[in-house]
C-alpha cells in the first residue's frame, strides 16, 4: 500500500497517516436489531409467527371445535386452490411484477379441461395435458409481452385478464359440467378431489399437491441458479443483466410457469367443487395478491420468500373459519384480512431499512 | 520483435441517426497493460468500449481480438471470451450475497445427480472460490461472504466487481468510471486493485474523467476527441494539463512518431 500511496497524488500525501481501518461493521446490538436483522434473512417469519399465534388464539376461544383435526384439515382444504395460485403469483411478484390474469388463467384452464372432455369426446388424461398447455400458453404469452413490449406487468395481465375470462364464457358459452358427469365419465378431472382419511382428518390430493408445490419452488429458488436469477431480475432487472443473467428468458419462464400453476389450479379447482363452472374462481386474483402479500413478500421484488405466500393463505383460511367459528359477522373477517396486508406492508417496508 | 496487440480496432464507425459517436476510430490494446481512454463528454469514449465488448454493434471497420475478428451482438458473448466488464453503476444485486453476485450467471452446479438432475447449486465451492478471491485481492474486510450487497460500502462493493472480473477475466477487463462514486480512500483501494490485477498479467481498458487516477496507473492514455482516437501518449512523457488541453482541442497532440501507439516494450 505505501508502494502505491507515494506514486499517488500530493493530496492524498495525508493518507498514509490516516488509519488502515476499512470500513468496519458498525456493532448493532440489542433486541430490536437482532429481530429487524432476523426478519430480513428470514422474510418468511413474521407470517408463521402471526399464524401460529392466531391458531394458538382460536385454539383457546373455541377449544376443540377449532383445534381439531377436521377443523384444521377443513382449513386446508378451503386454502389449497388460494394456495396453489399464490404459489404462481409469489413467483410473478418476485420479479418485481404482478399477475392479475391468474384467476382468469386457472377458471380458462379447467373449462379447457371439461369441455374438451365433454364437447370433442377426448380422452380426460388428454384434455389435462391440453388445459396445462393453455394455461401455460397464456403465461407464456404475458412474459413475451412483458418483455418484448416492455409493456408493464400491471397492464399486460389486466387486459389479459379480462381477454382470457370473456374468452372463457364465449367458448363455454358459460355452461356448466355438472359433477356427476365428470365422476362417472372421465374421473381424473377431479383426481384433486380425492381424499386420505386418517381419522377425522380429510387430507385431499389437491391439498398435498399444494404442500409438495410450495417444497420444490422453495428448493427450486434457494438451490436452483434459476431461483438466484428470479430473486437478481426482480431485485435490480438492469444490474442483473449487466452481470450476465439473461433477465428477458427468465421472466418469460416465470410467466409461463406461473401460467402452468394457475392451470393446476384449475385442475384442483374441478376436484374441489367437483363440477366444471366458468364462473367459478373469480376472486383468485385478489386473494393470491393477498396471501403473497400477508406473505411478507416485497411487491417491489426480489424479496420475500415462497414459503410466506402459503403461510400467508392459511393466515386466512384460520381467520375465516375462526371467526365463523365463533359466529362472528363475515365483514369481520374483511376487516381483519385488511388490517393484516397493511401491517404486513408496514413490515416489509421497515425490514428494508436495515440495508440502508 | 512485435507483440501482437490483444484488441485491435479499425476504422470503427458508429451511427445513431444523425449522431455520428464513432468516426472512424482505431483503438488498441496491448498485453499486460493499463490502457486509460479518456475524452471529453460526448467524445465517444463510452461508445468506442461498448462496440469492444459486444453491448452496440459497430456500423463499418474490423475489430480483432488475439488477432481473430469479432462480431459480438451482446456482452454475454464477449464475456464468454474471458472479456469482463466493470460497470459504473456497478452490475450487481443488492439483495444477493457476494458469492451469489460473484458467480451470476455461471453459477457452479453440484457434481453428480444433485447438480445435473435436480439443478442444486454447489453453494460451498462458490463461498470458497469467492473468499479466495476476495482474499488475494486483500478484500477480505467483509463479515461473511453471505451478506447481501446492499451491507456493503461503496468501496467494498467496487471490490466485489473487480474480485469477480478479475477472478472470471481471460482475455482484458474493462473499467468504466470505476472510481467516479467513490472517496478518497476507496478510490486509492480500486487504484491499488487495478494495479494488482496488471500485475497478474491481465490487461485493463480503464475509462476515467479523473487525470489524477489516470496518470497513476495508466502505461498509455488514449485521448478521444470528436469520435476519433486522437492520440496515444505516455503518462510519464505529458502533464496532466497537456492531456485535458489536447483533449479538448486547445492544444494539437504531438506528432504521431513521439505518440505511444504501442507500448515502450512491444516497440
Amino acid at each position: 500500500m505505501s508502494e502505491s500511496a507515494s506514486k499517488g497524488q500530493d493530496y492524498e500525501s495525508s493518507l498514509s497517516a490516516a488509519t488502515h481501518q476499512v470500513a468496519e461493521f458498525e456493532k448493532r446490538e440489542g433486541f430490536v436489531y437482532k429481530l429487524q436483522h432476523g426478519l430480513h434473512t428470514n422474510p418468511a417469519l413474521v407470517p408463521l409467527i402471526v399464524l401460529v399465534l392466531s391458531i394458538v388464539v382460536f385454539g383457546v376461544l373455541l377449544g376443540s371445535k377449532f383445534f381439531s383435526p377436521f377443523a384444521l384439515t377443513l382449513i386446508l382444504q378451503q386454502v389449497q386452490i388460494v394456495g396453489i395460485v399464490a404459489a404462481a403469483q409469489s413467483l410473478v411478484i418476485l420479479t418485481a411484477g404482478i399477475d392479475l390474469s391468474v384467476g382468469a388463467i386457472m377458471v380458462m384452464s379447467s373449462v379447457v379441461m371439461g369441455q374438451f372432455t365433454f364437447r370433442y369426446g377426448i380422452p380426460p388424461g388428454i384434455a389435462v395435458v391440453c388445459g396445462l398447455a393453455v394455461g401455460t400458453g397464456i403465461g407464456a404469452i404475458n412474459g413475451l409481452l412483458v418483455t418484448r413490449m416492455k409493456l408493464p406487468p400491471f397492464i399486460v395481465t389486466l387486459g389479459m385478464w379480462q381477454i382470457v375470462l370473456a374468452a372463457n364464457f364465449l367458448y363455454s358459452a358459460n355452461e356448466t359440467i355438472r359433477s356427476q358427469e365428470i365422476s362417472e365419465k372421465a374421473p381424473i378431472l377431479q383426481f384433486f378431489g380425492s381424499v386420505i382419511q386418517i381419522g377425522s382428518a380429510r387430507l385431499t390430493y389437491g391439498i398435498i399437491f399444494m404442500l409438495l408445490l410450495f417444497a420444490v419452488l422453495t428448493y427450486a429458488l434457494t438451490q436452483t441458479a434459476w431461483g438466484r436469477h428470479v430473486y437478481a431480475v426482480g431485485d435490480d432487472k438492469e444490474a442483473a443483466e449487466l452481470s450476465g443473467m439473461e433477465a428477458n428468458k427468465v421472466l418469460v419462464s416465470v410467466y409461463a410457469l406461473s401460467g402452468l400453476i394457475c392451470a393446476f389450479a384449475g385442475w384442483a379447482l374441478i376436484g374441489r367443487i367437483g363440477s366444471v363452472s366458468p364462473t367459478s374462481g373469480q376472486l383468485a386474483n385478489i386473494e393470491s395478491i393477498t396471501a403473497v402479500v400477508i406473505g411478507g413478500i416485497s411487491l417491489f421484488g426480489g424479496r420475500g420468500s415462497v414459503l410466506g405466500s402459503l403461510f400467508g393463505a392459511l393466515i386466512v383460511g384460520v381467520f375465516t373459519l375462526g371467526l365463523r367459528l365463533l359466529g362472528a359477522d363475515a365483514q369481520w373477517t374483511y376487516l381483519l384480512i385488511g388490517v393484516l396486508i397493511i401491517a404486513a406492508v408496514s413490515v416489509d417496508q421497515w425490514i428494508r431499512k436495515v440495508s440502508t | 520483435m512485435t507483440i501482437e496487440p490483444i484488441v485491435q480496432g479499425r476504422g470503427i464507425v458508429k451511427r445513431y441517426g444523425h449522431v455520428t459517436a464513432i468516426n472512424h476510430s482505431d483503438f488498441d490494446l496491448y498485453p499486460g497493460e493499463v490502457l486509460a481512454v479518456i475524452g471529453d463528454n460526448g467524445a465517444g469514449k463510452s461508445s468506442i468500449v461498448k462496440a469492444i465488448c459486444g453491448a452496440v454493434q459497430a456500423d463499418e471497420g474490423e475489430i480483432k481480438i488475439e488477432g481473430k475478428p469479432v462480431h459480438f451482438t451482446s456482452p454475454l458473448q464477449a464475456r464468454e471470451m474471458g472479456i469482463e466488464i466493470v460497470y459504473q453503476q456497478l452490475a450487481l444485486s443488492p439483495a444477493l450475497s457476494i458469492a451469489d453476485n460473484m458467480f451470476a450467471g455461471r453459477e457452479l452446479r453440484k457434481p453428480g445427480v444433485m447438480g445435473s438432475v435436480f439443478r442444486q447449486l454447489d453453494k460451498k465451492a462458490m463461498e470458497k472460490f469467492a473468499r479466495d478471491k476476495l482474499t488475494e485481492l486483500g478484500l477480505m474486510t467483509v463479515q461473511s461472504i453471505n451478506q447481501a450487497v446492499e451491507t456493503l460500502s461503496g468501496g467494498q462493493r467496487q471490490g466485489v466487481a473487480v474480485a469477480r472480473a478479475a477472478a472470471f477475466a481471460k482475455k482484458f477487463i474493462i473499467m468504466d468510471e470505476p472510481t467516479a462514486a467513490l472517496g478518497v480512500k476507496e478510490s486509492r483501494r480500486v487504484l491499488e486493485l487495478i494495479q494488482d490485477v496488471r500485475s497478474k498479467g491481465i490487461p485493463i481498458i480503464l475509462i476515467s474523467h479523473n487525470m489524477p487516477h489516470v496518470f497513476e496507473v495508466a502505461d498509455r492514455v488514449h485521448i478521444h476527441r470528436l469520435g476519433k482516437r486522437h492520440a496515444v501518449v505516455d503518462p510519464a512523457k505529458i502533464s496532466m494539463s497537456e492531456a485535458v488541453a489536447i483533449m479538448t482541442g486547445a492544444m494539437e497532440p504531438p506528432p504521431v512518431e513521439e505518440q505511444q501507439l504501442v507500448p515502450k516494450a512491444a516497440a
